[in-house]
């Protein structure tokens, strides 16, 4: 009895611990069992490859979405992953104790901040300035891939920032004792080391950058089309869920379910991935 | 010669990667501050305290803030059990094995599902079959589970990161293992703790496209229970500006971020006189 008594909070705490795979897999499950019907009836294949999305017809092609939620991905990486890593190499190796209390909260708040605050600054400079000088309405790719581009910056730079210093302080002793110069031994030894934590964060953010809603709702349009330019405006699986959700009945939401089901296989492989490469830094280090 | 090229490509390498840094910062100042400066000169106690007029393009939000409270205490009492629980058993039972790594496996995969998912999913469940209708629980429960792996983590890691020694230490007086936890380890790690269900607080109150489909936004009333359905301060604060009503969308705006900069800054002080008080009692 004492025995058990002893044990009793372990059993609690496990019960509690099993709520996180529990809760992930009732989501998949609740997801699924709404959305796949209508992929099985339209045609698996139909449904990826469609390029004609008017659900009141019937017609349930989620090509562009698709195509519009890889582009932001890339284009939010593109400009998110030279300027996260640049910044997490100064924060590991360069900047002073008072350079890093700044730039700590100030990544602390950037991750803090709420993404309608800046699909708000999107729709407030970013739109309008590609509207004036670069054509177009200034809903587009371009302008998603900007604002998308800060919003993933914190979960690079944190992610980077980690495997850069978690690495062994011999490797960049040892390339300092070469008689290598510091931004040598950052770029042959220590990024090279840091390699798979680097990969895990980009994958993360990219995976931040599918998953956003509301601010590339608020600054990339909402066209359902293959978009052409990178001042096009386009729609993410996201944004379909997220626009048509409040007044879709019928066969026209389990389609957004549908999106859902995408989507959700998306993001697990990308989760998938980003632990693996975490795991391979974990193993190295 | 190869050696000065080498100083001098570091140098410029520096410069460039502190700009970037400074660049970053200045990115930050300016999302911030083009709101705060827009935002603050608009905000007194009548915008706080009054009911929204003409759909929010007059009068106050009162009733968002009321919204935003009631979604966050109720999404963070269901959630912190949970999580807190989950990091204890995940940092001091568990000795590995295969159930773990499941476990494991679903925290960090809840943190990477995007927003309008874990919205899909309480309006098919919370909404719909629980049958609680667009209200300020189904949201809560919704958002409860995406700021479940935000406090595991956070609250794992303060756990690990108390010393080894202080277990032994508790052992060797003969304290059981739940004593060790009770009284060694949780005066140590709580500060962690605390933070971790602080930055859940903070994505309670950001969370925008979740709250709005499971919340049911087109309420401006006060919410009297929680099975009223309501708007929180983001989910006005995206409407307003989908409807071009810019300068309320500004004020909300800075108070958003006013409250989110307490949650990230202000909190750290006060936790650590909390704390150093609760220690000294202990003693």
């Amino acid at each position: 009895m004492l025995k058990f008594k002893e044990n009793l909070p372990g059993y609690i705490f496990f019960g509690f611990a099993l709520s996180a795979i529990a809760a992930l897999f009732t989501i998949a499950m609740f997801i699924f069992r709404e959305g796949i019907p209508v992929i099985i009836e339209y045609g698996f294949i139909n449904f990826i490859t469609g390029t004609t999305w008017a659900p009141t017809r019937g017609d349930f092609g989620i090509l562009p979405m698709i195509v519009g939620s890889l582009s932001v991905a890339v284009g939010a990486a593109i400009i998110g992953v030279p300027f996260g890593v640049c910044c997490a190499i100064y924060m590991a190796e360069f900047a002073p104790e008072k350079m890093k209390k700044v730039l700590r909260p100030t990544i602390q708040l950037l991750a803090g901040i709420p993404s309608v605050v800046y699909g708000f600054w999107g729709l407030v400079f970013i739109v309008p300035f590609i509207r004036n000088n670069l054509g177009g309405n200034g809903f587009s790719l371009l302008a998603a891939s900007v604002v998308l581009g800060i919003m993933i910056l914190p979960t690079i730079i944190s992610i980077s920032e980690v495997s850069i210093i978690a690495q062994p302080k011999t490797y960049k002793e040892g390339a300092l004792a070469m008689g290598l110069t510091r931004w040598q031994t950052i770029c042959k030894v220590q990024l090279p080391a840091a390699r798979s934590g680097i990969i895990a964060g980009i994958i993360l953010g990219m995976g931040r950058a599918i998953g956003e809603t509301m601010a590339v709702i608020m600054v990339l349009g909402s066209a359902a089309q293959i978009p052409k330019s990178l001042l096009d405006s386009a729609r993410t699986l996201t944004i379909n869920i997220g626009l048509e959700m409040s007044y879709a009945v019928g066969t026209h939401r389990q389609s957004l379910f549908a999106t859902g089901v995408v989507l959700f296989v998306i993001i697990m492989i990308l989760n998938i991935l980003a632990q693996y490469f975490t795991r391979q830094r974990v193993k190295k280090v | 010669m190869i050696k000065l090229t080498a100083r001098t490509s570091e140098r410029i390498a520096k410069v460039f990667i502190l700009s970037i840094a400074v660049l970053i910062m200045g990115i930050l100042i300016w999302i911030i501050g083009d709101i705060l400066l827009n935002g603050i000169p608009h905000i007194n106690f009548s915008f706080l305290s009054q009911m929204p007029r003409n759909m929010g393009r007059e009068g106050g939000i009162f009733p968002t803030i009321v919204g935003t409270l009631m979604l966050t205490v109720l999404a963070i009492l269901i959630a912190v059990p949970f999580g807190v629980g989950a990091a204890y058993y995940l940092a001091e039972y568990t000795k590995g094995g295969i159930v773990t790594r499941i476990i494991r496996f679903g925290a960090e995969s809840l943190a990477g599902i995007p927003s309008i998912v874990y919205g899909i999913f309480g309006v098919l469940l919370f909404v719909e079959i629980l049958g609680l209708g667009f209200s300020i629980i189904s949201g809560a429960l919704t958002v409860s589970i995406m700021i479940l792996p935000t406090i595991i983590r956070t609250s794992e890691e303060a756990l690990l990161a108390v010393p080894k020694i202080y277990r032994d230490a508790s052992f060797s007086l003969g304290a059981t293992k739940w004593q060790t936890i009770r009284c060694a380890v949780t005066p140590t790690a709580i500060r962690g703790i605390v933070n971790g269900v602080i930055l859940g607080v903070g994505r309670c109150v950001a969370e925008t496209a979740a709250v709005m489909l499971t919340m049911g936004g087109n309420v401006l009333a006060v919410p009297s229970s929680i099975s009223s359905s309501g708007r929180t301060m983001a989910v006005h604060f995206y409407i307003l500006a989908q409807e071009g009503v810019m300068q309320n969308a500004y004020t909300t705006a800075a108070i958003l971020i006013i409250l989110i900069f307490i949650i990230n800054i202000g909190t750290n002080a006060v936790i650590d006189q909390f704390i150093s008080k609760r220690t000294k009692g202990a003693r």
